[in-house]
């Protein structure tokens, strides 16, 4: 992997040389993230989400950690667990603050990066597999997500888990008995939150390994560039390290700081007050819905109001609810068949006017799909939602498809040194092939 | 080309379905929107004048005030709720000393054993004992409130929109109905056994006005007035709900401040580093 002029790696004092023969590891670091990397001299800030990313994953690990030491997962006393942990577990107010409110981050940052993906088109060819274990690493992320959410045992937490398990009954024929199965009774129960919370902290570890895989895979080709013109030679690169570990590390402190002033001064603001109420199977809250970063899904779960049925005769295809699975869970899984979608040659959003002009179209749909997922069950929401789903699948299996056919884009500069520097030497234009 | 083409068949398809059998049909709702019929009464919470001392991020407990807020607590809403999060012991925060709060546990009394039989009985607090709730079980609590649950009060300043401001505009909330309201929703009444609130959420509320004038007497010799009692057991719930509060805020500054200095220098020496491989001025604008 990596390019011809890569630094190589050198060992000089005797432990590392040693070391360097038994178990090349800071060997393995060089040429992965270290000097020893060749990384496009282009990136802008939209590339730094990736290591903020990498980041928060192993901030929730660690943080997790900590609160499974002094959680119970019973039904009996979670509830007053946290509330242990807030008051008596030294900085425990801490660690929940900063577990619940990283969550968030996390996904705020891998939306980023993932709307980055969607604007570079960093998916397509040769990064389809980066962008694949991608998809999956978000959708085990929200598995994540939705189970840690469960474990305060608050109001939310079980008429969450209950709408969410519910939709399993949905499937036709094996739906009942599958979901009982997996919730392990009729309704969110002790057992439930058992299985949650062992998921719960073995599913992050999966995580890991699938970013790992990811990062693997992306050393292949190398990072793309807001050019999206691959990198033909040494002067379109500079090394990972000191370079972008720098870039990144300023970046991180300007985030964490955000990220502080959240948990320090507004903690509850991304949650709802609602989940500060122990769980109550007899009393349903007036609305529910689930943490923010799953709205634009909720939205398009809740968009399908009516069965589809044979007109006039009455007879139901398909419930409503099964069409809401259904799109809900294909709103994400399309975006495995995204690199076969849009077939445009180009790559960079910025050399492609029509894409353009729809992917900021598309910016507003899915805000307006993040809005109207937390708003109540009525007028004129509903219609609202109908709308902005609509549009979600248009602009992903219809639009992308035929603009990326019929689109003319913009001249590309030669070479990533000629967009940085406005010129590029001629003799130098020799293309080198990415070695492995 | 046939994952293109098999896309747009289920693009068009998806869409299709939701336009003509969820849209259309509901678009006759759109017309017609419904709302409850006390939504006119709804009052948006209110706010003590110069706000409370913990607001903001330099904010300060008052612990003259916790320690009224208390008082009201102990002499008004305990007659009726409890505080299962919060022990006695936790009173020492708000400034009572270790033999104060030894004698303060003392005067509550909490459901206990008999060392001799093993009966259920009352036995005066300890510091470690919880704040007890003076029902024996939910079926009792409701039995003694028109069938209504007072809830535990640790968490209510976290557990509602807005927590805080509403706990000090419901205590304040029983005020006579406004006739223009009650003209746009004519069918609008308050059951026997309920009292009309315009910050509770469907307007009448089980609970009966409770800060009346004077009800308390403050050692401290503070006015007991209405006002001055509901910033005083907002105050108190709200430390009882997150005791940490302020030391979270003051956390807060340490932290920040010295992400803002490491942001500052990773930023120099990213600059430094950078410097000569950044297009300079003149050159070609970069897209
Ligand atoms: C825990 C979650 C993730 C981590 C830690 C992670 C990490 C990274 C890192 C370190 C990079 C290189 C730096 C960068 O380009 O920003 C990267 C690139 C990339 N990631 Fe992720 N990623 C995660 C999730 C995702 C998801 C959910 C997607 C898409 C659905 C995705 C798609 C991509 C793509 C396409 C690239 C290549 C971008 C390019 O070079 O243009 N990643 N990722």
């Amino acid at each position: 992997m990596s390019f011809a002029w890569a630094n190589s790696y050198e060992p000089k004092n005797p432990f590392m040389v040693w070391m360097d023969e038994k178990l090349p590891l800071p060997r393995l670091v060089y040429n992965a993230i270290g000097a020893g990397y060749p990384v496009p001299r282009n990136l802008n800030y939209m590339w730094n989400f990736g290591v903020l990313a990498g980041f928060f994953l192993v901030f929730q690990i660690v943080t997790g950690i900590i609160l499974a030491m002094h959680y119970a997962a019973n039904t009996d006393v979670a509830f007053g667990q946290i509330e242990h942990i807030m008051r008596n577990v030294n900085y425990g107010w801490l660690m929940k603050y900063a577990h619940a409110n990283g969550a968030s981050f996390f996904f705020m940052v891998i939306y980023l990066h993932i709307f980055r993906g969607f604007y570079y088109s960093s998916y397509k060819a040769p990064r389809e597999m980066i962008w694949l274990l991608g998809v999956v690493i978000f959708l085990l992320m929200m598995a994540t997500a939705f189970m840690g959410y469960v474990l305060p045992w608050g109001q939310m937490s079980f008429w969450g888990a209950k709408v969410i398990t519910g939709l399993f009954g949905a499937i036709p024929f094996i739906g009942e008995p599958l979901q009982v199965w997996l919730v392990g009774g009729y309704a969110p129960n002790n057992s439930t939150l058992n299985r949650f919370f062992s998921l719960h902290f073995l599913l992050p570890f999966v995580i890991l390994g699938a970013v790992i895989l990811h990062v693997w895979a992306l050393h292949i080709p190398g990072s793309s560039n807001p050019t999206g013109v691959e990198v033909k030679k040494e002067s379109d690169t500079v090394p990972f390290h000191p370079y972008y570990t720098a870039k990144d590390g300023w970046f991180l402190g300007l985030v964490l700081t955000l990220f502080a002033f959240v948990v320090f001064f507004a903690p509850n603001a991304l949650g709802h007050a609602e989940n500060w109420i122990e769980a109550n199977p007899l009393s349903t809250p007036a609305l529910i819905v689930p943490e923010w970063y799953f709205y634009p899904f909720y939205a398009i779960l809740r968009a399908f109001t009516g069965d589809l049925t044979i007109p006039f005769t009455g007879i139901v295809l398909i419930e409503a609810k099964l069409l809401g699975v259904i799109a809900m869970f294909g709103s994400i899984l399309l975006w495995f068949f995204l690199p076969w979608l849009d077939k445009s040659p180009v790559r960079s959003g910025s050399y492609r006017p029509m894409f353009r002009i729809f992917f900021w179209i598309f910016v507003i749909d899915m805000a307006a799909l993040f809005y109207l997922g937390g708003a109540k069950a009525e007028e004129p929401y509903i219609v609202m939602s109908q709308i902005a789903t609509a549009w979600y699948f248009l602009h992903f299996l219809v639009i992308l498809p035929i603009v990326s056919q019929i689109e003319v884009p913009k001249a590309l500069p030669f070479s990533i040194t000629e967009a940085v520097l406005g010129k590029d030497e001629p003799a130098a234009q020799t293309a080198a092939e990415p070695a492995e | 080309m046939t994952i293109r083409l098999g896309g747009i068949l289920f693009g068009l398809g998806i869409t299709g379905v939701l336009l003509l059998w969820s849209l259309l049909p509901g678009a006759l709702n759109f017309a017609f929107p419904t709302k409850p019929d006390y939504y006119a009464f709804q009052e948006k919470n209110i706010a003590p004048e110069g706000g409370f001392s913990f607001d903001g991020p330099l904010g300060t407990w008052d612990t003259q005030q916790l320690q009224r807020g208390y008082q009201v607590y102990k002499e008004v809403c305990s007659a009726c709720h409890s505080l299962k999060f919060v022990a006695f012991r936790n009173l020492q925060e708000i400034g009572y000393t270790e033999a104060e709060v030894r004698a303060e546990a003392a005067s509550w009394e909490v459901p206990g054993i008999d060392p001799k039989d093993g009966s259920v009985v009352k036995r005066p607090g300890l510091p470690t004992d919880m704040f007890p709730s003076p029902y024996a079980n939910e079926v009792e609590a409701r039995a003694f409130n028109n069938n209504a649950l007072p809830p535990d009060l640790t968490l209510i300043t976290k557990a509602r929109n807005d927590g805080v401001h509403y706990v000090y505009s419901l205590m304040q909330g029983y005020n006579e109905v406004d006739p223009e309201d009650q003209a746009k929703s004519p069918d609008f009444e308050t059951p026997a056994g309920l009292y009309f609130n315009e910050y509770f959420y469907n307007i009448n509320i089980a609970m009966p006005p409770q800060l009346l004038d004077g009800i308390v007497t403050y050692s401290d010799g503070t006015e007991a007035t209405e006002e001055q009692m509901a910033q005083d057991i907002t105050a108190f719930l709200t430390w009882a709900g997150e005791p940490t509060l302020i030391k979270r805020k003051q956390t807060g500054w340490f932290v920040i401040g010295f992400l803002l200095f490491a942001t500052f220098f990773g930023f120099m020496s990213y600059k430094t580093v950078w410097a000569g491989k950044k297009k300079k001025k003149g050159d070609v604008e970069l897209v």
